[in-house]
């Protein structure tokens, strides 16, 4: 699914102005992270590409058209089409992880099968399957009030899994697990980007995971896009002045300090380029 | 001093009003009136203890417990169904329409709606089922938007964002989160159910009311005395029972 | 390291079916015993009949002679209900007071004569049980019987199923409050009475008149309510109109019910908010 954000500003209610400015271009397939200190926009960037909010300017356009203008039911069915993971799950507490992984395709199923799937899991493999790619096999059947933040977390990936969108949109997917866990979940992300051609935008705290598995980092700061380059070419100035709100360094994973890909790289004339559109 | 102010105002009102009534406390304590009444009190005692009279009087504390239990259980789809518009889920003119009606359905009596539904669905205990069914929808609805007022939008949100219909969404994402607070209000509202479905029966909405009125209009007293006794069983039953499921049901969690 | 494999089948399977058999077989018979038809809504004659009088709904009676009889009766049961909650406080007053613990002088000091007390206590208890137990409208049908058609049945039938519910509260509000003035006055060897009067009943008085003020709210609505039996006011007056069909009248009262209930509801909250 290929999208295209023009221009695009978003001004919250209550007047906080989210996204100033921002202009990118995503081709089907493409694999892409957000990187930025809290407060950034990065949130808002994710939600307003998943159609959750309107651009107070600008236009998004996914495989060319504006989500806006389309009929009630064709936004439905985009919508079916996207996955959303959330930083805090947003899983009833009483619910199922069983349940609450197969809610991913109700977009798609057939109207008895999601009614009947209430009483009886429709699906029980195919859940099993997209936890099993999380970690979680084994905790099918618990109900969402017996797991940790991490595990919770691991099962919003999974949903997404499930649903099989053709648009990833994750917001800070692994920030309440281990740094060994959340490689392997972004590196899941990242497979399932790489076999099925599905375009992947994600949000992330720790710059570590973004270097070591994106192709392509944004960086974003106060709703403006700082820097959008290949990993290699991203410096520690950059990194330092978007997170200089926040920390002198920037933030990893397992909280040890960063190494630059570019690090590693002699020094080539026009490295150290700031932004690049 | 506000209390007794008002202490004061009462006895004055009070005053007033029997004797704006009427009320002929000198003939009714006279020696005619009084033995009059006292024959009338008498005959409850003993109350009827024969076999074929306490076996009626079970089938009408059947039909009575059926008539509190489906019409609750009727009366908590139908709150239901109307407290997702009434909480504002579906858009403001919608939850003023539903709050309306709601409002409607609970502001007139059990009472009145039981003489409403013996003139649509006839005599006997489905009008009574009716009328609780109504009039508790009204009453559940409310407490069910307050709590779905009070409950996270977000997972709803989240589903309907990733093309799930509307009911599905609601479904799936918030009703697993109320059930039990909407199991209980339903419960306890069984208790005051059976309380009014037994009395219901006088204007004619079937159960141990329609008895009751049959056995005093015959001046069988007797009779009256032991579906009075049913009625107070009944409600102490009911009330345990709903205090029991309760309780089960808020250390379990389905 | 293996970890412990997930069901196949869903473990929450078996339990839901079988609640759901348990529901199916006890909502047979109780469909059958209410005699669930959604048909009878629909058939001819209720449709008749209910067309006859939701027709003549619209406009509520206006008429200058029927307006001045709802108003009678309104008042009637407003003296109803004032009059019934008196007698229910005159009523409850002595009984909670034999009730309460808080004025046993077998509780002060090494007496044993803890089985007396009892003795009157628990059936003082006991009566004020059986009297708020039974519904104020059984009552109303009953004191019909026995004094008549009219509002006389309708105050007795308040008094009488209010003198329980506000003698249990009442004792509860003695018990609640601080005991030890009283005991005190009571080991000092005043009387129960007099340790009552100044050791408890003025610090209790606001929430004793505000449950009775919200008490006298509820008379109202269950005046209107006993009126279909007989005991006068306005519910008498519903019920013919009822009967007669007579949609426009019962809308008329209707009205006047709900402002009713708004007045009493309106005075119950300020008083009470007053004496907070």
């Amino acid at each position: 699914m290929e999208l295209k954000l023009e221009s695009v500003a978003l001004t919250l209610d209550g007047g906080h102005r989210a996204i100033q400015e921002v202009s990118l271009t995503l081709a089907r397939g493409e694999r892409l992270a957000i990187i930025g200190s809290s407060g950034a926009g990065k949130t808002s960037l994710l939600r307003l590409i998943s159609t959750g909010l309107r651009p107070s300017l600008g236009a998004l356009r996914i495989e060319g058209r504006d989500p806006w203008l389309l009929s009630r039911r064709s936004l439905r069915a985009l919508r079916g089409r996207i996955g959303a993971i959330y930083q805090a799950p947003p899983l009833p507490p009483r619910q199922r992880v069983v349940t609450a992984v197969l809610a991913g395709r109700l977009g798609r199923w057939p109207l008895w099968k999601s009614y009947a799937s209430l009483a009886y899991p429709a699906d029980i493999p195919g859940a099993r399957a997209a936890l099993g790619r999380v970690d979680l096999a084994e905790r099918l059947f618990d109900r969402c009030d017996r797991l940790s933040g991490g595990q919770l977390q691991r099962v919003g990936v999974a949903r997404v899994f499930y649903q099989q969108p053709e648009l990833i949109l994750a917001d800070e997917p692994v920030s309440a697990l281990d740094p060994q866990l959340a490689d392997r979940v972004v590196g899941e992300l990242n497979r399932e980007s790489t076999t099925r051609g599905v375009t992947l935008v994600a949000s992330l705290h720790a710059v570590d995971l973004a270097l070591r598995w994106f192709p392509r980092v944004v960086g974003l700061r106060e709703g403006v896009v700082t820097f959008d380059l290949p990993p290699v070419r991203i410096t520690d100035a950059m990194l330092t002045e978007l997170y200089a709100s926040e920390s002198p360094m920037p933030p990893t994973q397992d909280n040890r300090p960063l190494e630059l890909p570019s690090a590693h790289l002699a020094p080539v004339a026009g490295a150290n380029q700031p932004l690049c559109r | 001093m506000t209390a007794w102010l008002s202490l004061l105002a009462f006895v004055l009102i009070s005053g007033a009003s029997f004797w704006y009534l009427g009320i002929g406390f000198g003939d009714l304590l006279a020696a005619e009136s009084r033995g009059k009444m006292l024959d009338y009190a008498v005959g409850f005692f003993p109350p009827d203890t024969s076999a074929a009279f306490i076996a009626r009087t079970l089938q009408g504390s059947l039909e009575t417990l059926a008539i509190s239990a489906i019409g609750t259980l009727l009366a908590a789809f139908m709150g239901l169904f109307l407290a997702v518009p009434a909480a504002g889920r579906l858009g403001l003119p919608a939850r003023a329409a539903a709050r309306l009606l709601l409002n409607f359905l609970r502001s007139i009596p059990e009472l009145v709606w039981a003489m409403l539904m013996v003139l649509a669905a006839g005599l006997g205990p489905f009008a009574g089922t009716l009328a609780l069914a109504l009039h508790t929808a009204g009453v559940l609805g409310r407490l069910f938007a307050e709590t779905l007022e009070n409950t996270p939008p977000e997972p709803t949100l989240a589903l309907r964002n990733s093309g799930s219909p509307t009911a599905l969404a609601f479904l799936y994402g918030t009703l697993p989160g109320v059930m039990p607070q909407l199991t209980s209000y339903t419960l306890y509202r069984w208790e005051n159910n059976i309380r009014m479905a037994a009395v219901l029966g006088l204007v004619g909405a079937g159960g141990l009311g329609m008895m009751l009125y049959m056995s005093l209009s015959l001046f069988k007293q007797g009779e009256a005395a032991t579906v009075i006794v049913a009625m107070l069983v009944l409600v102490a039953i009911v009330d345990a029972l709903s205090a029991w499921l309760r309780q089960w049901l808020g250390r379990s969690g389905s | 390291m293996p970890v412990a494999l997930s069901p196949s089948r869903d473990p929450a399977a078996f339990p839901r079916l079988a609640f759901a058999l348990a529901a199916i077989l006890l909502l047979w018979p109780g469909l059958e015993l209410t005699e669930f038809d959604p048909a009878t809504l629909i058939d001819k004659r209720s449709r008749e009949v209910m067309g006859k009088f939701l027709g003549t709904f619209f406009p509520p009676e206006l008429s200058q002679d029927f307006l001045k009889l709802v108003f009678k009766s309104t008042l009637e049961t407003l003296a109803i209900a004032t009059a019934g909650t008196f007698l229910a406080i005159v009523l409850a007053f002595p009984l909670s007071l034999v009730v309460s613990r808080s004025l046993s002088i077998s509780r002060i000091g090494p007496r044993t004569g803890h089985w007396i007390g009892d003795f009157i206590r628990l059936p003082a208890r006991w009566l004020l049980i059986v009297l708020r137990s039974i519904p104020e409208i059984v009552w109303a049908l009953l004191l019909v019987r026995a004094v008549g058609l009219g509002p006389a049945a309708g105050v007795f039938a308040i008094a009488i199923s209010y003198s329980g519910m506000l003698g249990k509260v009442y004792f509860e509000i003695y018990e609640a409050g601080d005991t030890r003035p009283a005991r005190a006055l009571m080991g000092a060897g005043s009387g129960r009475l007099a340790a009552f009067s100044y050791g408890i009943f003025p610090m209790a008085l606001p929430e004793l008149v505000s449950y009775s003020v919200y008490r006298w709210e509820c008379a109202v609505r269950a005046s209107v309510v006993m009126g279909f039996v007989g005991a006068g006011g306005l519910g008498t007056q519903l019920e013919l109109s009822m009967r007669m069909l007579n949609g426009g009248e019962v809308s008329t009262i209707l009205l006047m019910f709900f402002l009713l209930v708004l007045l009493a509801d309106g005075v119950s909250a300020l008083l009470r908010r007053a004496l907070a």
